[in-house]
C-alpha cells in the first residue's frame, strides 16, 4: 500500500523527519506513538502535501506512485485520506458544498459515477448519523466554531464519505470523551477492509483496545525507533518512552 | 481635463427647463457646482480615487431608450414578491414597472400640492446636513434634477411589499450621463423593505450615472434597504445615500458594489435624535481593472444612539479599492455604541486596497470599537480543502465566496440571498466549473 524509505523532511530549515522507514500491506492497522514534538504530524503533513514540509531525501510511494511529486489534492484522489490533529475553520464555506466537492473531485478522478445532490445529501445525512453528528452541522461553515470532538467527528465522516485507501488519523482521539470514543472506533472498524490501511497516531494505549492495530511503532526524535505487536502499546503505557528515545534502531 | 468636464456638465445643467418646484434647488446646486473644484489626488477625500476615466469623457444627455432584453428578466427579484419601478436611462419605463409601484411612488413632476410641499421641505436637506461628507457630484445632482422619485410612506403606515426601484441604462449613440434623484420618507412608526438596484445592459456602453438618494426616517420608523450596483465594466457610478433618523428610528442596510469601471459610493448616517439604530453592512468585489470607493459617514449626534458597520471587500486582478469609514462622535452624544470592521482580502499581487477607519471622538462617555484588515487567502484553509481532493483553484474560490457569504447569509431576505448568490459564485469561479458546487441549489437551499 504505501512504502516510506528513508525519509527526511524538514520544516523552517530544521531537520524533523531523520530517515524514517515505514511498510504498510494492504488491510493493515499500524499504530503510531511517541513523543510529543517527535514527528509524528509532521509525518502525515509531508504525506497530504502540506507546503512548508520540504523531503530533502528518501521516497514515499503509494500502490508504487511516488506520491511526493504530486499536489495535494492529487495525492487525495489517489486515495491518501489526513484526518488532521487540528481541523481548520473555514468560516462561510458550507460544509455541505465543502463535502460534495470533496467527494466529486475524488471520485471523478477514480472513474466512479457522479453522485447527483440529492443522492449526496442522502449519503451526507447516512454519515452524520453513524459518527453521531447532527446533520443541522451540515449546513454550517467547515469546522466553523464546532468543538474539539465535532470536528473530530467530522474528519471521521469526510473519511466515510471518501473512501480513501490510506487512512492517517493523528490524534483523532484526543480530546474525546469515552463515548466519542467508540464511535470513532466503530467507524475506523466499519471500515477495515483487506484493501483498506490505516496509520493511527495516538498517545493512548486505550483507543488501541478498540482498534487493534497489526503493528505498533514508536517514532522518536524523526525516526521508528520501535516496532512490535499490539503489545507493544501495552508496555509503552507502562515504561513511557524514555527508554527507547536514544536507541539508534531499535526497528525489528 | 477638469474644466471641460465641468464645462459640459454645466451645459447638460441648463440644457433644460427646471420645474418651479425644483427650481431653487437646480440653481442652488449650479451655483456651487460652478464654484466648486473637481476633486484630485491632492483631495483628501478623493486622495486615491482617480477620476480621470470620468472626465476625460464628453456626455450626452441621456437618450431615451428601450432595454435590449437580458436586463429585463434580470431586474425581477425571484420570490421577493416586490413592487418594481423600472427607470431606464433615467427614464420612467411604466411597462415594465408594476401598477402597486407606480401607486405607492410620486413622480416630483406630479407631485400634488401636500406632496410639493413635502419635497420642499425634504428635498436637498439630507445631503446638506452632511458638510464635510458631501462632494461637488451631490451639488450636480441638485443642479440637473429635473425630476425624481418621492416614496412617501404615512404615519403608522408599512409597505406591504419590499419596493424595488431598478435604475438601469441601456445602450445610446454616444456616453451619456444620468443623474437620478430619490427622496423616501417614513412617517412616525411607518416601516418598510426598498430595494434600489443599478444595472446596464449593454457591456460596452459607456455612462455616467449620478445617483443620490435621501431618506427621512421619522420617530420609530424601519427601514431596511439594499443597494446593489451590479453595472457593467464601462459604466461609471457615483452614488450617495443620506440618511436622516429620528428617535427610536432604525436603518438597516446592506450596500453591495460589484460593477462598472469607477463606483464612489457615500453612505452618510445621521443620528439626529436619541434611541436611533443603524446597522450598515456592505461588499464590494472589484476584479478587472475596477475600482470601487465606499466613503462612509456614521453621524452621531445626540446620546443614547447605536450603529454597527461591517463592510468586506474581495480584489481581484489589478483591481483597487479604497474604504473610508468615518465615525463621528459629537461632543453630546454621551452613551454612544458605535462599531466599524472592514475586512478585506487580496487575491493577486496586483490588487489594492487602501482602507481608513477614520474616528473622530469628542464625547467621553462612549463605546467605540472598531477594525481593519488586509489579508491573502489562508494557506491552512487552501490546503486542508485540497488535502480532500479539491483543487486549488476551486478552493479558491469556495473561499473567497465563504469570505463574504457571512454577510450575504445575514440578509433579512431571503431572496435577495438567493439573488446575489450566484452572482457572487460567478464573480469569482469565472469559469462555470469552479463555481459549481457554490451553485448547486439543491445544497443550498437544504434546511438544516
Ligand atoms: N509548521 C511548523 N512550523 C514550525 N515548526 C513545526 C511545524 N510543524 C512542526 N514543527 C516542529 O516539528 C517538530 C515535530 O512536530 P510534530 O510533527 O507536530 O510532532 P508530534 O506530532 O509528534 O507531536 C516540533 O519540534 C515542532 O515544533
Ligand atoms: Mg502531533
Amino acid at each position: 500500500m504505501i512504502s516510506i524509505k528513508n525519509l527526511h523532511a524538514n520544516v523552517e530549515e530544521k531537520e524533523i523527519l531523520k530517515g524514517l522507514d515505514l511498510d504498510i500491506k494492504p488491510g493493515e492497522v499500524h499504530a503510531i506513538m511517541g513523543p510529543n514534538g517527535a514527528g509524528k504530524s509532521t509525518l502525515g503533513n509531508v504525506l497530504a502535501g502540506r507546503e512548508g514540509y520540504e523531503v530533502t531525501q528518501g521516497s514515499a510511494t503509494l500502490n508504487g506512485k511516488d506520491i511526493l511529486a504530486l499536489e495535494p489534492e492529487e495525492r487525495a484522489r489517489e486515495g491518501l485520506f489526513l484526518a488532521f490533529q487540528y481541523p481548520v475553520e473555514i468560516p462561510g464555506v458550507s460544509n455541505l458544498e465543502f463535502l460534495k466537492a470533496s467527494v466529486d473531485a475524488v471520485r471523478e478522478h477514480q472513474g466512479k459515477e457522479a453522485l447527483d445532490s440529492v443522492q449526496f445529501l442522502k449519503l451526507a445525512r447516512e454519515k452524520c448519523k453513524a459518527v453521531n453528528l447532527d446533520a443541522s452541522f451540515l449546513k454550517r461553515g467547515v469546522n466553523e466554531g464546532f468543538s474539539g470532538g465535532e470536528k473530530k467527528r467530522n474528519e471521521l465522516m469526510q473519511m466515510m464519505l471518501l473512501e480513501p485507501q490510506l487512512c492517517i488519523l493523528d490524534e483523532t482521539d484526543s480530546g474525546l470523551d469515552i463515548d466519542a470514543l467508540q464511535v470513532v472506533a466503530e467507524g475506523v472498524n466499519a471500515m477495515r477492509s483487506a484493501e483498506r490501511s490505516f496509520i493511527v497516531v495516538t498517545h493512548y494505549q486505550r483507543l488501541l483496545d478498540y482498534i487493534v492495530p497489526d503493528y505498533v511503532h514508536v517514532l522518536a526524535n524523526g525516526k521508528i525507533v520501535k516496532s512490535g505487536g499490539k503489545e507493544l502499546a501495552l508496555e509503552l503505557e507502562e515504561k513511557g518512552y524514555g527508554w527507547l528515545e536514544n536507541s539508534d534502531n531499535g526497528a525489528e | 481635463m477638469a474644466e471641460s468636464f465641468k464645462e459640459n456638465q454645466l451645459e447638460l445643467a441648463s440644457s433644460s427647463q427646471s420645474l418651479p418646484l425644483l427650481s431653487a434647488l437646480n440653481a442652488q446646486g449650479l451655483t456651487a457646482f460652478s464654484a466648486a473644484a473637481v476633486p484630485d489626488r491632492k483631495t483628501e477625500a478623493w486622495k486615491y480615487t482617480s477620476l480621470t476615466h470620468l472626465t476625460a469623457t464628453t456626455y450626452a444627455p441621456a437618450p431615451q431608450a428601450a432595454l435590449n432584453g437580458q436586463l429585463q428578466q434580470a431586474a425581477s427579484i425571484d420570490g421577493l414578491n416586490a413592487a418594481r419601478l423600472v427607470f431606464v436611462n433615467g427614464f420612467l419605463n411604466t411597462e415594465l414597472s408594476d401598477a402597486l409601484a407606480l401607486e405607492q411612488v410620486t413622480l416630483f413632476s406630479q407631485a400634488d400640492a401636500a406632496q410639493q410641499t413635502l419635497i420642499s421641505e425634504k428635498l436637498g436637506t439630507v445631503v446638506a446636513q452632511a458638510s464635510g461628507s458631501s462632494h461637488l457630484f451631490n451639488d450636480l445632482n441638485n443642479a440637473c434634477t429635473r425630476d425624481g422619485v418621492l416614496v412617501h410612506v404615512g404615519k403608522n403606515q408599512q409597505l406591504q411589499q419590499p419596493l424595488q426601484i431598478s435604475w438601469l441604462t441601456s445602450s445610446g449613440d454616444s456616453a451619456f450621463a444620468v443623474n437620478s434623484r430619490l427622496l423616501l420618507v417614513l412617517e412616525t412608526g411607518a416601516a418598510a423593505t426598498l430595494v434600489e438596484q443599478y444595472d446596464s445592459d449593454d457591456a460596452a456602453q459607456v455612462s455616467f450615472t449620478n445617483a443620490l438618494t435621501e431618506i427621512v426616517i421619522g420617530d420609530n420608523a424601519r427601514l431596511q434597504h439594499y443597494r446593489l450596483q451590479l453595472m457593467q465594466e464601462e459604466a461609471l457610478h457615483i452614488g450617495s445615500t443620506h440618511v436622516d433618523l429620528a428617535r427610536d428610528s432604525q436603518y438597516r442596510a446592506f450596500h453591495l458594489a460589484l460593477g462598472s469601471r469607477l463606483t464612489r459610493n457615500d453612505v452618510v448616517i445621521n443620528h439626529n435624535t436619541g434611541g436611533s439604530h443603524s446597522e450598515l453592512n456592505g461588499v464590494y468585489i472589484p476584479q478587472n481593472q475596477q475600482l470601487v470607493d465606499f466613503h462612509t459617514c456614521i453621524e452621531h449626534k445626540v446620546p443614547h444612539c447605536t450603529s454597527d458597520e461591517v463592510f468586506r471587500g474581495i480584489m481581484n486582478d489589478k483591481a483597487k479599492a479604497v474604504f473610508n469609514g468615518r465615525i463621528h462622535i459629537h461632543p453630546q452624544a454621551q452613551k454612544t455604541l458605535a462599531e466599524l470592521s472592514n475586512k478585506n482580502l487580496l487575491l493577486t499581487n496586483s490588487a489594492e486596497i487602501n482602507t481608513k477607519p477614520e474616528l473622530e471622538i469628542y464625547a467621553d462617555d462612549v463605546k467605540c470599537a472598531h477594525g481593519a484588515t488586509v489579508a491573502q487567502l489562508e494557506e491552512k484553509g487552501l490546503f486542508y480543502l485540497q488535502s480532500r481532493g479539491i483543487s486549488k483553484k476551486e478552493a479558491e474560490v469556495m473561499m473567497s465566496f465563504g469570505f463574504i457569504n457571512e454577510l450575504l447569509d445575514a440578509l433579512p431576505d431571503e431572496a435577495i440571498t438567493l439573488l446575489l448568490r450566484p452572482v457572487l459564485a460567478r464573480r469569482f469561479g469565472r469559469d462555470q466549473s469552479l463555481a459549481r458546487h457554490l451553485l448547486d441549489e439543491t445544497l443550498a437551499g437544504e434546511p438544516a
